[in-house]
């Protein structure tokens, strides 16, 4: 199995454990963290809200965020224009996560979630190779725009990438979005209708597949997007999606399935916590431990934290942070 | 005497429904007490709630005098608290001799034996091919229990609640979904159990009700309006009013929300 | 037609007699790489079967049952890395602490239902991965190499021969079989279905089901670490990758493949699984292209796989 850089492996400090309790890295690596909740958050999304109207386990979104990638990617580097990539992308998934959903996902509603899970698994491994065939096994790289390319300064001496302030912007502006249209449009109310009592909103009047479709095709796009912006950090490989998606289950576990406020809190503390644990658990760990093991069990404990956020806060809540209503 | 089973003061409610308000009511040793109401009066949340199965925002559930309200469900049965279901709740894919020998197995103490096949177990098979003769499901022990005929999935869902000897029965519509001539032969079946067991009997059939009973419990959206002898039942005002005259009564089918 | 007749019995035998038989047919045939392909079969075989045992008689569908694969496994290769290789200690080892996992695991994921239990299974599992793949010590994302087979300290039993290695490995195959056909029949066993078809049921005649899923859970987690253990000293070599969430998937599709619950379905499924897999790998780099559709047509329209299939074949005859 290809494996890629993990999403924020790249900016973890040379010297961790002489500069650690600075300021300045920590507010760095607090930033980043930030920004891979924001990416989670753009597939928990997705996610949550399929689960929560459809009642879908779908594995598939994964390969929505490298379908995103490779597409956005090529139209970038074609046109040669990043925020063209960008912007076209946006079609380009819903396109295919709605046909996604006509083809295959719609015949999985009325199935368990055993059949979900198994199918959209052949799903994964197929789009997995598909992309493969066709953009060949080293992926893709899409390099920035130079305007985009640079390091501001925030004040205090902490700098910062420009790249990555944008990402934190457009996945704020992207969530504010969302709460816009779930909250105060007409699909909104239906998608809330759909996600509380799914017979009732059929009761109303609604047309349930095409919505189901179009929520669907959204799910992409956020996914899409998410895999898109990500790559100029990492690059686009085959099967980027798939740990982005586990932690996005972790995150939808943790924030309450359903729930689109859950799931941006618990991205939110799912990033942070997690690229602050890489960044400093050695140096926590040092207080207790001998400075090898510190720094042999550092990496260790640190791969593991969220997961054990995640037991720790189902213990005391099975149902999440924020539990569906009616769920009770 | 103490009562077999006393409710003091149940109260439950989901989100801002509230299916159980301030409910007491008190079974004494041997009799069938039968709660009736029209939909959504919080009958299936009561049974909930002394079953186990839900926990009481407030109030308190004595068993024999014994207080059981923090209990959980499979403690309650093994103290000889048992109930049927509404909604037929038995082991489909069991036939019907498995089904009670489950029932049979949890009266026995812990299920933590690992190896010997149960089909050649004879300390369960032997009790609960009796007990299914006693219930009339003799001849069709070796079927499927989903492919016996609706009564007598009915009469099995009650055969396994009792395989469990309990002293109490918590019944809830035994008769739900059936016909007339089945539920005669339901209403004599629990005749027949009369005097050996103390029953709580949830029922809609209000001819069941008024040959069964020797005290009927009135709910209304989860409050007592009236308790007492079937005679003054049927002549309390108030409950003809909110109960009897109303013609909606004949449903068959579930509830409200109050239910789920 | 006789039980033995059925089409999905006649299967069954004949992938057991495929499985029995490889090594004294596959040589002769000059076909010796058939001896190790198989053995790789039936340990996916053991794992498969025990994983059935929690989601076809249990049914809790664990998306994570690969894990105890790799605990089984990296016991096995981290004793053999500081010295110990006696089987004494390794195998008992291993098992244990899979149960162990298993057991910390369950109690955390057996508190949550549905989906949720879904997507936890996962989760942990995934928590072992990245905390094998953090290890540096024991070889993170490149593995580890065993240089010497777990030792039973005896003449006449020893694992370098790649026969007794084989029919090690076939006789735990038939015993994880054997071993799931007396729990699910037994008292335990019963509970067990019963608390799949009807939860709220079991507990509503006394049974307090939540233990006897860990239970179960655990003996799943100690049998598919056993199959890990006899993968290690199979490959001589363990990886993060034995327990990616990948495998999880693909035993999950093993076992409905064959035919949940089952008793050799899991068998069956995992010998047509990688089966298949080896064949159209063997056709083209980008096979997963067929695959996977594949797969997701096996979903759609052949639920109760190979059993299911033959079975219904044969109602209609």
């Amino acid at each position: 199995m290809p494996r890629h850089p993990r999403l924020h492996a790249d900016h973890r400090p040379p010297n961790g454990l002489r500069n650690a309790m600075d300021y300045v890295l920590l507010t760095e690596q607090f930033l980043n963290g930030f920004q891979l909740g924001i990416i989670l958050f753009l597939m928990a999304a997705g996610l949550t809200l399929v689960f929560g109207i459809m009642d879908l386990v779908n594995l598939a979104h994964g390969s929505m965020f490298m379908i995103g990638a490779f597409v956005g990617g090529t139209i970038a580097f074609v046109t040669g224009s990043f925020v063209l990539g960008v912007v076209l992308m946006v079609p380009a998934m819903l396109v295919i996560g709605m046909v996604v959903e006509v083809t295959t996902l719609r015949t999985l509603y009325p199935r368990d979630h055993l059949d979900q899970v198994l199918a959209t698994f052949g799903l994964i491994l197929f789009f997995n190779a598909a992309t493969r065939l066709i953009w060949g096994l080293e992926g893709l790289v899409v390099p920035l725009p130079d305007y985009l390319d640079g390091i501001v300064s925030l004040g205090f001496g902490i700098t910062y990438p420009v790249y990555r302030i944008v990402i934190i912007v457009i996945g704020l502006l992207v969530a504010f979005g969302l709460y816009l249209l779930v909250g105060k449009t007409k699909i909104g109310m239906l998608i809330r209708a759909g996600a509380s009592n799914r017979t009732m909103a059929g009761a109303l009047g609604v047309n349930i597949p095409k919505l189901f479709s179009i929520v669907f095709g959204i799910g992409a796009v956020l996914a899409g997007l998410a895999g898109l912006i990500i790559t100029p950090i990492t690059q686009a490989a085959i099967g980027m999606g798939e740990d982005v998606l586990i932690l996005a289950f972790v995150v939808i576990v943790i924030g309450g399935i359903g729930s689109i406020r859950g799931a941006f809190i618990a991205s939110i503390v799912t990033g942070v916590i997690d690229t602050l644990g890489r960044s400093f658990l050695d140096v926590v760990l040092l207080l207790f431990l001998p400075a090898n093991a510190a720094e042999s069990a550092g990496p260790a404990v640190s791969s593991m934290l969220i997961y054990i956020l995640m037991a720790a806060i189902l213990f005391f809540r099975p149902q999440g942070l924020f539990p569906p209503k009616g769920a009770g | 005497m103490t009562d077999a089973l006393e409710a003091q003061g149940l109260i439950k409610a989901f989100g801002g429904l509230t299916a159980t308000d301030n409910l007491s009511l008190s079974v004494a040793p041997g009799e069938i007490h039968a709660v009736i109401g029209p939909n959504g009066a919080g009958k299936t949340t009561l049974v909930n709630l002394l079953s186990g199965m839900m926990r009481p925002d407030a109030g308190r559930i004595l068993f024999n005098g014994g207080d059981i309200t923090r209990m959980a469900a499979p403690a309650r049965v093994k103290a000889g608290l048992a109930r049927s279901y509404q909604i037929t709740s038995i082991f489909r894919d069991f036939t019907v001799l498995e089904n009670v020998m489950l029932s049979v197995q949890a009266r026995q103490g812990h299920s933590f034996r690992f190896w010997k096949p149960v089909s050649r177990d004879t300390s369960l098979m032997d009790p609960a091919r009796e007990l299914l003769a006693q219930v009339g499901l003799g001849d069709r022990v070796d079927m499927r229990a989903g492919d016996l005929a609706y009564g007598e999935q009915r009469q099995l869902e009650i055969a396994i609640s009792l395989a469990t000897e309990p002293s109490f029965l918590l019944l809830d519509e035994p008769m739900a979904g059936m016909g007339p001539e089945e539920s005669q032969k339901m209403i004599a079946f629990l005749r027949a159990l009369k005097g050996d067991y103390t029953m709580l009997l949830i029922e809609h059939d209000m001819d069941a009700v008024f040959v069964l009973a020797d005290r009927i419990t009135v709910l209304v959206y989860g409050k007592v309006i009236a308790s007492g002898a079937p005679e003054e039942i049927r002549n309390d005002p108030a409950v003809r009013e909110a109960y009897l005259g109303d013609d909606d009564t004949e449903h068959e089918n579930g509830e409200g929300p109050a239910d789920a | 037609m006789g039980e033995l007749g059925k089409p999905a019995n006649i299967f069954t035998a004949l992938v057991l007699v495929i499985f029995a038989l490889t090594p004294i047919v596959a040589p002769a045939l000059d076909e010796s790489f058939y001896v190790i392909v198989f053995a790789r079969f039936m340990i996916w075989g053991i794992a498969a079967v025990s994983l059935n045992l929690i989601m076809g008689y249990g049914g809790l569908i664990s998306f994570g049952h690969a894990v105890y694969l790799g605990i089984g496994a990296y016991t096995v290769g981290i004793l053999a890395f500081h010295g110990v290789t006696s089987a004494w200690i390794q195998w008992p080892l291993a098992i244990g602490v899979s149960g162990l996992v298993a057991l910390v695991f369950g109690a955390i994921s057996l508190r949550t239902k549905g989906v949720y239990f879904i997507m936890i299974t996962l989760a942990l599992a995934q928590m072992i991965y990245f905390l094998s793949v953090s290890a540096e010590r024991y070889g993170s994302d490149d593995g580890l190499s065993i240089l010497a087979r777990s030792e039973f300290g005896v003449s006449f039993f020893s694992l370098n021969d790649k026969t007794t290695m084989y029919y090690t490995i076939f006789v735990f195959l038939l015993a994880s079989v054997f071993v799931s056909w007396r729990l699910v029949n037994s008292r335990f066993g019963t509970v067990m279905r019963a608390a799949k078809s009807n939860d709220t049921r079991v507990q509503s005649i006394g049974v307090g089901t939540y233990r006897y899923r860990l239970t179960a859970f655990v003996i799943a987690g100690m049998m598919c670490g056993i199959a890990g253990l006899l993968q290690a000293n199979l490959e001589s070599f363990v990886s993060p990758d034995m327990m990616s969430w990948h495998r999880s998937g693909e035993l999950i599709f093993m076992v409905v493949l064959g035919g949940m619950s089952t008793l050799f379905g899991p068998v069956t499924g995992a010998f047509v699984f990688l089966m298949l897999s080896e064949i159209l790998a063997g056709l083209t780099i980008h096979w997963h292209i067929i695959f996977g559709p594949f797969l997701v047509l096996v979903v759609i329209f052949a639920r109760g796989g190979i059993a299911g299939l033959l079975t219904r074949r044969a109602d209609r005859d």
